[in-house]
């Protein structure tokens, strides 16, 4: 009982993180409102991305495919029967006629996507290093292709437009908690643990018992489930198209979590408010605003070249990430 | 017999293998900098754009050819030797991870430092246009920069091949690339086998980039980063750590795209993608280690 309780301090910072920026987002004007949403949605993003590439150290450049399967899912369930044949005319007999509610679409995002995942997973986790990392930059593509021209499930080139604009601060805060809690407690199950003593040392984990493999799909799927749910999240959010699922998005929740230190959820965490804060003040002062009595008008652009500077920065100066890849306890335990 | 009944003819097959040399030359610029620093360098295609933009500025200037070529190598050299030191050299201890995601950062950054200076829209450089008209070599129309593609192709991996075989800084390349330790407590200088791994790297960017500029003159701030991907894969697909396996799947990765885009039917064209990384793909699961790989060692306890 009291380890459990000491264990739940663990989750308890980046839990308390994610509830002080939701409530920081319900104080500020409506136009801000928006960068908070965006930013809980990212947070849910990079800790799927956690769930995998922390635990295993494995580098994954697939997993915004299961993000985009997600929003395709929730996507294609949620826009309204009547607008169906509008933005989807070559859609697929049976997905015609078939809406679900706003809980069910983003759940059956998980389900789908994680099933996804899991078909991936059956070759791919033979792989590790480089070779894993370019086959799982192929699943990508191949998504991102299938996407684009399949239009029997879904809009194809076009955006998903007219799906409910669901998620506000409270759906992104509440399902990122949840995204948060399953990382957590898969962080500390058996299979967790096992996965990270292969990360560790493959070679003593596998004399010890261990099938990496195994190991691996495991966390290959349930974060494909984790980034099938925050691409729900992120279809009701805003109108998402291929483009926005894509090498960009790849990229930044990458940078998310090398930035914030990949081997813990705390730094998942972090490093997605942080470089989201930076992103939102910066397309802020973009827009020529005054902030905190300074006032700003940067040339449209300047956002990402300051950003990759300051990525490139932060990881030369602290290479293990901002939080050093360690997890935080609110109450650390004063040792005697 | 069996080029016609996959419905590709010798146009197809020209181009193909005049794509697959120019692959080759980015696969030994990313293989170099790779074997020595174990550093995948996502911002290759990003010096290639620079140096295509150089280009596209001496064109509109009304540069000669010559002072083009030259303006194209010193902006290309200068980002990477710039690189190098503000990037690499302080990253150089760190995991792969963490030097990819930086690569990441410096490609970001320069693109979007390119999107600033010329916006979305790009630049022409035309001052090579008269490379891309067809010569007719028995009936079959070839356009002169597929010719000269492979020949310069040819002509760098032969130079490279004497460099690294014959002369005492390819000979300390090689031993770096395969035990950088070992090779540095033997008296192997770090910095210098470094940098000339980064400059000959980027001399093969510049190479690369007045090719790429023929073939499409309109450079975008995306100029060469799809490439740079597709040649990311051949790498590893032919084999990461030495320079002629890396070059080989560079090219293999090339030429094959050039066949699927010829051999695929019009209505599936799209999909040349799909088919092209299931095939990585595919051929990753049965050779992890590459395709030229011979050595398949696991480490044991």
């Amino acid at each position: 009982m009291k380890r459990a309780l000491l264990a739940l301090q663990e989750l308890a910072a980046p839990a308390l993180l994610v509830v002080v920026a939701a409530l920081f987002g319900t104080v500020v004007s409506l136009s801000t409102q928006a960068y908070f949403t965006d930013a809980l949605v990212s947070v849910a993003i990079v800790v799927a991305l956690y769930t995998f590439i922390g635990n295993s150290g494995v580098l994954s450049f697939g997993h915004i495919s299961f993000v985009a399967i997600g929003a395709w899912t929730a996507g294609v369930l949620s826009v309204p029967t009547g607008q169906k044949p509008a933005i989807m005319p070559n859609l697929a007999h049976f997905m015609r006629h078939w809406t679900t509610g706003n809980l069910a679409s983003i759940a059956l995002a998980g389900v789908i996507a994680g099933v996804c995942a899991l078909i991936v997973a059956f070759p791919l986790m033979r792989l590790s290093g480089l070779a894993a990392g370019i086959a799982t930059f192929g699943v990508l593509e191949i998504t991102h292709n299938m996407l684009q021209y399949e239009e029997r499930i879904g809009p194809g080139l076009n955006a998903f437009s007219s799906v409910p604009e669901t998620t506000g601060l409270l759906q992104a805060s509440v399902g990122t908690l949840i995204v948060i809690v399953i990382a957590f407690a898969y962080g500390r199950s058996r299979f967790g643990r096992l996965l990270r003593a292969t990360r560790e040392d493959p070679a003593a984990a596998r004399a010890a018992g261990v099938s990496i493999y195994r190991q691996r799909l495991i966390a290959f799927t349930l974060s494909g489930i984790l980034a099938g749910v925050a691409g729900g999240l992120y279809v009701h959010l805003l109108p998402v198209s291929t483009n926005s699922v894509y090498l960009d998005l790849t990229f930044i929740t990458l940078a998310m979590l090398v930035i914030g230190g990949a081997t813990s959820l705390w730094g998942a965490v972090v490093g997605a408010l942080a470089v989201s804060a930076l992103d939102s003040y910066l397309a802020i002062a973009e827009n020529g605003a005054s902030l905190f009595g300074l006032h700003y008008d940067l040339p449209a652009g300047t956002r990402v070249v300051v950003e990759g500077a300051l990525m490139a920065l932060v990881l030369i100066v602290r290479p293990s990430g901002l939080t050093g890849g360690r997890e935080v306890r609110l109450w650390p335990r004063h040792r005697s | 017999m069996m080029l016609a009944i996959l419905n590709i003819d010798w146009q197809t097959l020209t181009d193909a293998t005049a794509l697959g040399a120019i692959y080759a030359l980015m696969a030994v610029g990313i293989g170099l900098v790779f074997g020595v620093l174990r550093l995948v360098n996502f911002a290759y295609g990003q010096l290639v754009m620079a140096g295509a933009f150089a280009l596209a500025l001496a064109s509109q200037w009304g540069w000669p050819i010559w002072a083009a070529i030259v303006l194209c190598f010193v902006v290309v050299l200068v980002l990477s030797v710039l690189m190098d030191r503000l990037v690499f050299r302080p990253l150089r201890t760190q995991s792969p991870a963490i030097m990819l995601v930086a690569t990441f950062a410096v490609a970001f950054l320069l693109e979007s430092i390119a999107l600033l200076w010329f916006g979305p829209l790009g630049k022409i450089a035309s001052s090579f246009g008269t490379l891309n008209q067809p010569v007719t070599i028995s009936g079959v129309d070839i356009r002169k920069i597929t010719i000269v593609a492979i020949v310069v192709a040819a002509a760098c991996l032969i130079a490279l091949t004497l460099l690294l075989e014959r002369t005492t800084v390819g000979l300390y390349m090689r031993a770096s690339a395969m035990d950088f330790q070992t090779a540095r407590l033997l008296g192997v200088r770090a910095n210098r086998v470094i940098g000339t791994a980064v400059v000959i790297s980027g001399a093969l960017a510049a190479v690369v980039a007045i090719m790429l500029t023929v073939q499409t003159p309109l450079v975008t701030p995306d100029f060469a980063f799809r490439d740079t991907i597709i040649v990311l894969a051949g790498v590893v697909l032919g084999g990461m750590n030495r320079p002629v396996p890396a070059t080989l799947g560079g090219f293999a990765i090339g030429f094959a795209s050039g066949i699927l885009g010829g051999a695929l039917p019009t209505n599936q064209s799209q999909y040349l993608p799909t088919f092209l990384f299931a095939a990585v793909i595919v051929v990753l699961l049965v050779r992890p280690g590459g395709l030229f790989d011979r050595s398949h060692t696991v480490e044991r306890v």
